[in-house]
């Protein structure tokens, strides 16, 4: 079983979020950058699948530079192979990522295809969808649990109140949920192993992609402003349990009308 | 045929609260473009959304009747929703922010080569174009996007554009037909919890929990304020990472952005990416022991005081409350 794990890297969720002076963009310097939490997950899952089966699992990323250090996290992590794709991916749209992502995917061998629900930032949640409509295949999304049958899956889709389980045909492209595993850390053993692994890099001009396929934004960010500083009310002294409880009915009943 | 076409969705024949908050939004939108406001849904009971739709001010509905498309799948879906299209030669096409929606929207933009902004609060036609407001960084900034291209696509959040009856006679029901085929990915079972609770995304009321329970036995003091409120149970990440409640409960950036109406959190400390995930609500109680906890910084009526004492008098006052109507 082959996988192949999309990853992206975005600021840590701990991090306070500045405009850069474009207006458009986030300032980046001093920002720590991390592996997008449920990239994780996803990475994670093929690891285990190849613990219990063999075969390899590569990573891929685009984007600038920065984005080695994320790759190199997911090798320590068990990852055998790594793909970075170079080039400005904070000026592509979805689709634009999508399209160098399934340019990469379509020269490596796989069976399933994984990556995070969403990219934690952008938060648009497009990039899986777009990826298995561009390679031509199915996909399961908000997955919380997989098991692998005889050239099929059944995945565990998380949606409003309820839980489907998705039969599919392999090969498959899964977006990875909060709960499908529990991420483990690289061990020191992990992240020396990974010193010796290569990162293999391409352009995107490699992958035989134009930079208006890419770039030739079709959703584009005409400006980027942090919300209005949110201000705090009222604050009183809870030790009177009973008049505590009273305030808050009176606040909910008349200022929300919520009761 | 022009116009903004909304991908509806439905449960039992009737509209979902969500497609008939898009409905409103993309009847505003039809005002501003001088188009018409086109809505459409799959499955057998598609046509039966015609008078519903049109109360919202659609004069048209379009129906792809398919019994296969009764039920969601991905491919099927796509391929029907891609046939309206061809039909409707929309120039937006909004769709609810649901599970669904925001499932089916990138695969149909993937398929027709334009693109999606996605999750948005707002929506505005300038200059001929698509403009959306939309929360990044779990709403740590507000992000403005223009999306090119026919059609441009948005899904919408829950809750972020209000319902405003239009008060027009039933939509003339088009059928469309479409050629149905075999999908590689279907649902075999869906699994419903037997309490049938509320969701965080849909609530207009959310009561979290934090560390401040102690253990996650102490749940009950939120689930018990919940349900005689009528809300949904929230909870920070450092509470789901304990185990002591499962994550689709999760505010915050790596679970659910909310903004309901009320949000009542109860001995959370508000770390920065909870605040992120629920700032927006539109009234914040927050009931906490420690006087310096950052959530009371956003909060309209903080409570410093014990959650243990409160927050039974509070329910048993919400319950007396309701009562009365």
């Amino acid at each position: 079983m082959n996988s192949v794990v999309c990853v992206s890297q975005v600021p840590d969720t701990e991090s306070r979020i500045r405009i850069a002076s474009d207006g458009l963009t986030i300032e980046e310097t001093g920002l720590k950058f991390i592996v997008s939490p449920y990239d994780e997950y996803a990475l994670e899952e093929a690891i285990r699948l190849k613990e219990k089966s063999g075969g390899d699992v590569t990573v891929v990323s685009f984007g600038p530079d920065r984005v080695a250090q994320a790759l190199r996290e997911c090798l320590a992590r068990g990852a055998t192979k790594a793909i970075h794709i170079k080039g400005d991916s904070g000026k592509a749209d979805s689709l634009g990522i999508a399209r160098v992502l399934a340019a990469a995917i379509r020269e490596t061998p796989f069976d399933l295809v994984f990556l995070g629900k969403q990219g934690v930032g952008t938060d648009n949640s497009l990039v899986g969808p777009m990826l298995a409509e561009l390679l031509d295949l199915p996909h399961v999304n908000v997955v919380t649990r997989i098991e692998i049958g005889e050239g099929s899956l059944t995945a565990h889709r998380e949606i409003e109140g309820a839980e489907e389980v998705i039969e599919t045909t392999l090969p498959a492209v899964i977006m990875a949920q909060k709960g499908l595993n529990e991420p483990r850390y690289a061990s020191l053993k992990g992240i020396m192993a990974a010193k010796k692994i290569p990162i293999e890099t391409k352009t995107t001009g490699d992958l035989g992609l134009t930079d208006d396929e890419i770039y030739g934004s079709r959703v584009r960010v005409v400006s980027l402003s942090l919300p209005p500083e949110k201000t705090a009310g009222k604050k009183i002294d809870g030790s009177d349990p009973a008049a505590a409880a009273a305030e808050i009915i009176r606040y909910i009943r008349d200022e929300a009308k919520a009761l | 045929m022009a116009g903004v076409l909304v991908i509806c969705e439905s449960k039992q024949g009737r509209l979902q609260k969500t497609s008939r908050q898009v409905l409103s939004a993309g009847r505003r939108l039809a005002e501003a473009s001088g188009e018409a406001l086109v809505a459409a849904a799959f499955g057998p009971d598609a046509a039966s959304l015609a008078g519903d739709a049109g109360s919202l001010g659609a004069a048209t509905i379009l129906v792809v009747a398919d019994p296969a498309l009764g039920e969601y799948s991905t491919e099927a879906h796509t391929a029907a929703a891609v046939r309206l299209i061809e039909h409707a030669d929309p120039s937006i096409v909004l769709l609810p922010g649901s599970s669904n929606g925001r499932d089916l929207a990138p695969r149909l933009a993937a398929r027709l080569g334009v693109g999606v902004a996605s999750d948005v609060t707002g929506l505005e036609w300038v200059e001929g174009k698509l403009r959306a407001r939309r929360p990044v960084y779990s709403g740590k900034a507000i992000a403005v996007v223009e999306v090119d291209g026919r059609p441009a696509i948005a899904t919408c959040r829950p809750n972020a554009f209000p319902i405003e009856p239009a008060g027009g006679s039933a939509a003339e029901v088009v059928s469309v037909d479409h050629q149905a085929s075999q999908p590689r990915a279907r649902v075999v079972e869906t699994k419903i919890p037997e309490s049938e609770e509320l969701t965080i995304a849909e609530a207009d009321i959310i009561v979290s929990g934090g560390r401040g329970l102690k253990e996650a036995a102490n749940f009950s003091y939120i689930r018990d304020l919940a349900h005689a409120i009528g809300g949904a149970v929230g909870a920070s990440r450092a509470t789901v990472d304990a185990g002591w409640i499962d994550h689709h409960h999760q505010v915050g950036q790596t679970g659910r952005v909310v903004s309901p109406n009320v949000y009542i959190a109860v001995g959370v400390s508000g770390a920065i990416q909870h605040l992120a995930g629920m700032s927006s609500s539109k009234h914040i109680v927050a009931i906490n022991k420690d006087a310096e906890a950052p959530i009371f910084r956003i909060a309209d009526l903080g409570v410093v005081g014990d959650l243990f004492q409160i927050l039974p008098l509070l329910t048993e006052e919400v319950k007396k409350a309701k009562e009365q109507h």
